[in-house]
C-alpha cells in the first residue's frame, strides 16, 4: 500500500495512519463471532471464515481500494466516496456474514460483528468525517447528507438486511418495548429542554441586565452541574416523593420518588447553566452602538430586546441548547435507573444479563439520536450567522 | 427651535452637566465640542431624553420633552452616533425603514422614502436596499446611519460624533454631504465632536464645553477672535487661528469686484484655500468663478490677509 502512496504522489499521513489500522483489524482480529446464544461466548471468525470465498475477496480488494485512495488523494470528495463504498462494504459483508451463519429456523444463534469489523467502520467513519469537514460542505447540504444516511439506514432496516446480526436480534425480541422508550427517550428529553428553554433565557435576559445577578445565578447552576446525575436523582427521590405524598394532584399527574418526574427534573436542572450562559454571553455580545441607536431611534425596552438583542444573541443562544440537547440525549440513558425508562433500560437489563448487544440495542440509537440533533442545529446556527458579522 | 434652561445631571455628588442653558435655533447647525469627559454626549443625550436630567428642562418648539414618553419624543428626533450602529441582522432598506415602521407609516410610502433617502445619500437603491451592513464600506455604512436618522423626517438631528470612524478623506466627504442635506431638509442639527476643525467647518454656531458648562456660545468667527476664555482659546488653537479664520468665509463671500488675470478659483472654496493657491502659484490675485464657470469678481492676497487680521 505503501507502494501504491508512493506512486500516486504524497502520502497522506492520516490516511496512512488509518488503512494501517484497517489492514490490522481486517487481518488480525475477528470479523464476526459465532455465539450458540445470547450469553455464551463464542467463535471468532475471520472475514474468510464466515463468508463465501468470492465474497470476502471482493471485499478485500475494495477495502485495499478504499485504503489506497485514504493513502494516496488528496481530494476530499474521493475520499468521502471511498470511505462510504468502505462502509457500505463492511455492512453489507457483516450482513451476509449474519445470513451464512444463521441456520434456517434457529433464533438462539447470535451473530456479532466482531472487534474487526467495529474498529473498520471505526476507521472508515473517520475517514469520512476528516474529508466531510474538509469538504466544508453549507448547512443545506449537511441537512440533506443526514437525511440520505438516515433514509439508507430505514431501507436497510425495512428491507431485513440486518435481521440476523445479534442487535437486530435483540430489536425483534423487543420491538414493541423499543417503539416506546424510544418516544419516551425523545419526550424526556426534548421536554426537559423546553421547560430549560423557557425558564433559562428569561433567567438569562435578567441575568444580562442586573450584573449583580449573574454572578450568584451562574455561581449556583455551576454547583447544579457538579453535582452526579446519580446522586441528583437520589437527592431529588425524597422531596418529590414527599410532595406526592402530600399532595393528591401531584401524584396524580404522576410526580413520584421514582419514575419520569425525577428524571425530567434533574435533566432540566442540568439544562439551565449551558443556557443561561450561552444568553448571558450572547447578549453581551450584541454591539453596544445597536442597542443605543435602537433606543435612541424610540424603541421600547420590549421592542429592543426582541427585534435587535434576541435575534442577534440567537445563534450563540442557539449553541447552548445544542449543548443540551446533546447532553440531554446522553443523560436520558440514566433516567432507566430510577424507572424513567427510555433507550437506558436496554443497556442496563443488557448489563445486568451480560448481554453486550442488548446495551447495544440502546446505546447505538441513543448515539444516533445526539449525532442527528447536533448535526440539525449546527444547520441551523450556521445559517442564523451567514448574515451576522 | 430647541430651549435648553439650566440644564444639570449629577451622578451621585459630581455634576457631568451643570446648570447648562443654550438656545439652538431652527434650521442651523449647532455643534457642541470639548475634551472628553466634558459632559458633551451626556449633554446631548438629555435632549432625546436617553439621559434623564437631574435638573432643568429642555424645550422643543416651545414644549418640555417630558410631556409625552420617552420612546414617543425620540421617534420626533432623528438620532445618529460614532459607529453608526446599524443593525447588523438587518437589510439596509429594513434598517432605514425602522422608525417609520414605529410610528405606522404604510408600505408604499416607507418604500418611497428608503427610495428618496438612498438616491439623496448617493446609494443606488436597487443595489444597496437589500444588502446587509456588513456588506458596506465604513463611508457607506455611515451614509446608511445618517440616512436611517433622517428617514421619519425629523425636525431635529441629534448626532454624537457621527464622523469619528471615518478616515479623514471620507470624513470631509461626509461633512460636505452633511451640509448639503441640512440646507436641503431644513433640519436643525445638533453635532458632538471633540475635533474643532469639524465644529468651526460644519457649525453655525458652537457651544465650548468643559467640565460640565459651556464656557462660550457663539459663531465659529467669533470665538476665533474674541473667545471668552483662556480654555477656548486654547481649544480654538492660538497658532493657527488666523488661518481658521480664513476657512470659514467662502471665495465667493470676499471677492470684490474687477477682473483678475490670476488663477481660477471656484466661489466655494475657502479664503484659506485661495490663499494657498495663490503662494503655490506666485500670484497676487486670483479670478472667482461661480458654479458654472461665471466670472464673480477677485480677490487679492492683501484683501486675504486682512480678514485674517484679530478683528479683521
Amino acid at each position: 500500500m505503501a507502494a501504491a502512496g508512493g506512486a500516486l504522489g504524497p502520502v497522506d499521513r492520516l490516511g496512512a495512519l488509518l488503512a494501517g489500522i484497517g489492514a490490522l483489524a481486517f487481518l488480525g482480529l475477528p470479523f464476526v463471532v459465532a455465539k450458540p446464544n445470547r450469553i455464551l461466548p463464542g467463535d471468532a471468525l475471520s472475514l474468510a471464515a464466515a463468508l463465501p470465498g468470492w465474497q470476502a475477496v471482493a471485499c478485500a480488494a475494495l477495502l485495499a481500494a478504499v485504503a489506497v485512495v485514504a493513502v494516496g488523494v488528496r481530494e476530499p470528495r474521493p475520499r468521502l466516496a471511498a470511505a462510504l463504498a468502505g462502509i457500505a462494504a463492511v455492512a453489507l459483508c457483516a450482513a451476509a456474514a449474519g445470513d451464512a451463519l444463521t441456520p434456517p429456523g434457529n433464533h438462539v444463534v447470535r451473530i456479532a460483528p466482531g472487534a474487526g469489523c467495529w474498529l473498520l467502520l471505526v476507521s472508515l467513519g473517520v475517514l469520512a468525517a476528516d474529508a466531510l469537514a474538509k469538504e466544508r460542505p453549507g448547512p443545506a447540504a449537511r441537512i440533506a447528507f443526514l437525511a440520505a444516511v438516515a433514509g439508507v439506514a430505514a431501507l436497510a432496516f425495512a428491507h431485513g438486511t440486518f435481521d440476523h446480526l445479534s442487535v437486530m436480534r435483540e430489536y425483534a425480541a423487543n420491538a414493541a418495548r423499543f417503539a416506546a422508550a424510544l418516544r419516551r427517550h425523545v419526550l424526556l428529553a426534548l421536554g426537559s429542554l423546553v421547560a430549560a428553554v423557557a425558564v433559562a433565557v428569561p433567567l438569562g435576559i435578567l441575568c444580562h441586565r442586573r450584573p449583580r445577578l449573574r454572578a450568584g445565578v451562574l455561581a449556583t447552576l455551576n454547583l447544579v452541574q457538579t453535582i452526579p446525575a446519580v446522586a441528583l436523582f437520589g437527592i431529588l427521590m425524597v422531596p418529590l416523593g414527599a410532595l406526592a405524598a402530600a399532595v393528591p394532584l401531584a401524584a396524580a399527574l404522576g410526580i413520584a420518588g421514582i419514575g419520569a418526574a425525577p428524571a425530567v427534573v434533574a435533566l432540566f436542572l442540568y439544562s439551565l447553566l449551558p443556557v443561561v450562559a450561552n444568553t448571558v454571553v450572547g447578549l453581551a455580545r450584541v454591539a453596544p452602538a445597536a442597542v443605543e441607536a435602537a433606543r435612541g431611534m424610540g424603541m421600547t425596552r420590549a421592542q429592543v430586546l426582541r427585534g435587535i438583542e434576541l435575534p442577534l444573541a440567537l445563534p450563540v443562544i442557539l449553541t447552548g441548547i445544542r449543548i443540551v440537547l446533546v447532553q440531554n440525549i446522553g443523560l436520558v440513558t440514566i433516567a432507566a435507573l430510577i424507572g424513567g425508562g427510555g433507550l437506558g433500560a436496554f443497556v442496563f437489563q443488557g448489563i445486568g444479563q451480560t448481554a453486550i448487544d442488548l446495551v447495544l440495542l440502546g446505546a447505538i440509537p441513543t448515539v444516533a439520536l445526539a449525532f442527528a440533533g447536533a448535526v440539525l442545529l449546527d444547520a441551523l446556527i450556521e445559517t442564523l450567522e451567514r448574515n451576522r458579522q | 427651535m430647541i430651549a435648553i434652561e439650566n440644564l444639570s445631571k449629577r451622578y451621585g455628588g459630581t455634576a457631568v452637566v451643570d446648570a447648562v442653558s443654550l438656545t439652538v435655533p431652527d434650521n442651523s447647525v449647532t455643534v457642541i465640542v470639548g475634551t472628553s469627559g466634558s459632559g458633551k454626549s451626556t449633554l446631548l443625550r438629555m435632549i432625546n431624553r436617553l439621559v434623564e436630567p437631574s435638573g432643568g428642562r429642555v424645550l422643543l418648539d416651545g414644549r418640555d420633552t417630558r410631556a409625552e414618553p420617552a420612546h414617543v419624543l425620540r421617534r420626533r428626533i432623528g438620532y445618529a452616533i460614532q459607529g453608526n450602529g446599524l443593525f447588523p441582522h438587518r437589510t439596509v432598506a429594513e434598517n432605514i425603514a425602522t422608525v417609520p415602521r414605529l410610528i405606522g407609516w404604510d408600505a408604499a410610502r416607507i418604500r418611497a422614502r428608503v427610495d428618496e433617502l438612498l438616491a439623496v445619500f448617493q446609494l443606488d437603491a436597487a443595489a444597496f436596499g437589500a444588502k446587509f451592513p456588513h456588506e458596506l464600506s465604513g463611508g457607506q455604512q455611515q451614509r446608511v446611519g445618517v440616512a436611517r436618522a433622517l428617514a421619519a423626517e425629523p425636525a431635529v438631528l441629534l448626532m454624537d460624533e457621527p464622523f469619528g470612524a471615518l478616515d479623514p478623506i471620507i470624513r470631509a466627504k461626509a461633512q460636505d454631504d452633511l451640509l448639503a442635506i441640512q440646507r436641503r431638509y431644513g433640519t436643525t442639527i445638533v453635532l458632538v465632536t471633540h475635533d474643532m476643525d469639524e465644529a468651526f467647518r460644519l457649525g453655525d454656531r458652537v457651544a465650548v464645553m468643559n467640565a460640565g458648562r459651556v464656557l462660550q456660545y457663539d459663531h465659529p468667527a467669533v470665538l476665533l477672535t474674541r473667545p471668552a476664555d483662556p480654555f477656548v482659546a486654547r481649544l480654538a488653537g492660538s497658532a493657527d487661528r488666523a488661518l481658521k479664520l480664513l476657512s470659514l468665509v467662502t471665495a465667493g463671500d470676499a471677492a470684490e469686484p474687477g477682473e483678475a488675470d490670476g488663477p481660477a478659483v471656484a466661489a466655494s472654496a475657502s479664503l484659506r484655500e485661495v490663499l494657498s493657491e495663490l503662494l503655490w502659484a506666485g500670484a497676487d490675485r486670483a479670478a472667482v468663478r461661480g458654479p458654472d464657470g461665471e466670472h464673480l469678481g477677485r480677490l487679492t492676497v492683501a484683501a486675504i490677509l486682512a480678514r485674517g487680521r484679530a478683528g479683521g
